[in-house]
């Protein structure tokens, strides 16, 4: 039975390795026919186009820039709240925060990506132009939905500091709020790093929210208020009629989104093992 | 006299001041996005949107609940044996210090960070061409079951851990070997927090849309057999959204998704009490 639970445990390392496998064989060839560096850095995606011109870097740029945005707002707000529920709640408010959270990491992309379209985008158009559409809808819009990461993890880091840090800055005068923004964050600083990076690879991998309230502008864009395309909405946005060359190079898409996350897994665990 | 030492520092009623802020607007975006959605869509949740045939007059979303409902049977089916299996090789079985084990961790936390949307682009490449499946349920079952093996191998390696160590000793004492004691003392206990790792993958199942559009497909009508292409609530929400000509139904459907999400978070904090009062 040893065997069967062994074999079983085997499957995450069969699964990994089956999904690069097809990812690499269906994408790769395809940068290589395109050249890779015109893949990564042509600036026009025109596949339909005679002849096709396959330049992801707007979509990279899309991505990069969506991404600050999130990472922005996501960490500011989300840092802060957990500062509050691990240093300042009291606990009884704690218990309802806590589910509360929970909720807001619960709740379907889709549905954010719908609350954005029916509230924000509407906003943004009345309120600052443009169409609505833009790099800044859909940053508020990720920054909101990494909140619930971005809050888990650093609340258990803010948590994981030994009490004497804190007891030894009030016993040097400090108040309780500067001892914990000058003291304790700063020890835990490798474990809300952690939840910023966990942050990134959240919002560098959303898709349906972002496809809903970004405009999906397949061109080097151009300011925040301005729509853009991401490395994940190309995909899911043409994949449905793409052929030969054109669905490989979507797959290729999917290959140097893949590599971005691996790097930041990656920095993820190393940020972990640090923190240990 | 709290307000008197705050006057004295002001930079630390500022900071205290900032915090509070940022958690209450963590808290009205919440409320407010179910709220809103709550409020203006539970309306337009019409009879009609439970009709068992979709066309293009009543967009009903029956037959996308039935999606889903396979989805989660189907996905749970392969990914919770799965997923307890292997933790219970990395709990009670794996040794210290074998390499493999390494190996297996690293790889569910790869799985656990790749986004939705390479899953969907994997299931495609293999279950539906390779292995000729084409857009079917049966793709999408085995597409999600991957998606979700790490959150069931996480929580169950969470749920026997926290299974007391006494437990195993007093079962060998009295003469059990590893698996009866693996499959009657330990895994008992761990019921509830396996539990709750089920109760979570339902979630994600339940909101996944990216990993299905390209392995299940589209097709709004009740499936035939697990070959037929079906699309989730997710995915009929999605498309719902992206046509913009049926808000109304889009907003129905948003209420659905929101009432499931809502239950299973009142389901798995249920559980969750249930772990905390045992211990």
């Amino acid at each position: 039975m040893e065997g069967v639970f062994f074999g079983t445990a085997l499957f995450s390392i069969f699964a990994v390795i089956l999904i690069c496998i097809f990812l690499f064989a269906g994408g790769v060839p395809a940068i290589a026919k395109i050249g890779a560096f015109s893949f990564l850095f042509g600036s026009e995606w025109a596949p339909t186009d005679d002849p096709a011109s396959y330049g992801i870097f707007p979509m990279i740029l899309g991505s990069l820039y969506v991404t600050a945005g999130a990472i922005l707002i996501g960490v500011s707000i989300g840092v802060l709240t957990a500062v509050f529920m691990a240093s300042f709640c009291p606990p009884r408010l704690h218990k309802i925060l806590k589910p509360a959270i929970d909720i807001l990491a619960g709740i379907p992309s889709v549905v954010y990506g719908f609350f954005g379209l029916i509230v924000l985008v509407p906003f943004v158009r009345l309120h600052l132009g443009g169409s609505g559409s833009s790099i800044l809808t859909a940053s508020v819009l990720l920054g909101i939905m990494i909140l619930p990461t971005i809050i888990g993890v650093a609340e258990s880091a803010l948590r994981a500091v030994p009490s004497s840090y804190y007891e030894g800055a009030l016993a040097l005068g400090a108040t309780h709020e500067r001892s914990i923004f000058f003291v304790v964050l700063p020890a835990a600083t490798s474990g809300v790093m952690a939840g910023v990076v966990l942050g990134i690879g959240r919002a560098i991998g959303e898709t349906m929210a972002v496809i809903l309230v970004a405009g999906n502008q397949a061109r080097i864009p151009n300011g925040i208020l301005n729509g853009a395309r991401t490395l994940t909405s190309n995909i899911v946005l043409e994949m449905g009629y793409a052929a030969d060359l054109h669905r490989e190079a979507l797959i290729g898409t999917g290959v140097v989104l893949f590599v971005f996350i691996l790097i930041i897994n990656l920095s993820f665990s190393y940020m972990k093992r640090i923190k240990r | 006299m709290k307000l008197k030492m705050y006057l004295q520092y002001p930079f630390s009623l500022l900071l205290r001041l900032l915090v509070i802020l940022a958690t209450a607007v963590t808290c009205f975006t919440l409320l407010f996005l179910i709220g809103y959605i709550l409020i203006k869509g539970i309306p337009y949740l019409s009879f009609d949107l439970f009709s068992w045939t979709y066309n293009s007059e009543n967009v009903s979303f029956m037959p996308s609940i039935v999606n889903t409902i396979i989805m989660v049977i189907g996905a749970l089916l392969i990914a919770a044996p799965f997923g307890i299996f292997s933790a219970i090789y990395l709990v009670e079985y794996a040794k210290r210090g074998n390499k493999m084990v390494g190996a297996i961790r690293i790889t569910a936390e790869t799985l656990a960070g790749i986004p939705s949307i390479v899953y969907g682009l994997f299931g495609m490449l293999f279950f539906v061409t390779t292995l000729k499946m084409g857009y079917s349920l049966l793709a999408g079952i085995f597409t999600v079951a991957i998606m979700i093996l790490p959150l069931m191998m996480r929580t169950t390696e969470e749920a026997l851990k926290a299974v007391p160590d006494t437990f195993r000793e007093g079962s060998f004492g009295l003469g059990a070997g590893k698996l009866r004691t693996v499959f009657r003392i330990v895994l008992p206990s761990a019921i509830p927090g396996i539990l709750a790792g089920i109760i979570l993958s339902i979630g994600r199942i339940v909101g996944e849309t990216a990993a299905l559009i390209y392995t299940a497909g589209t097709v709004a009508e009740l499936p035939k057999n697990l070959f037929s292409s079906g699309r989730t609530l997710s995915v009929h929400m999605y498309a719902l959204s992206k046509e913009g000509l049926h808000t109304d139904q889009a907003y129905a459907t948003a209420v659905m998704l929101l009432g499931i999400v809502l239950l299973i978070n009142t389901l798995s904090t249920m559980m969750a009490k249930k772990i905390e009062k045992k211990s």
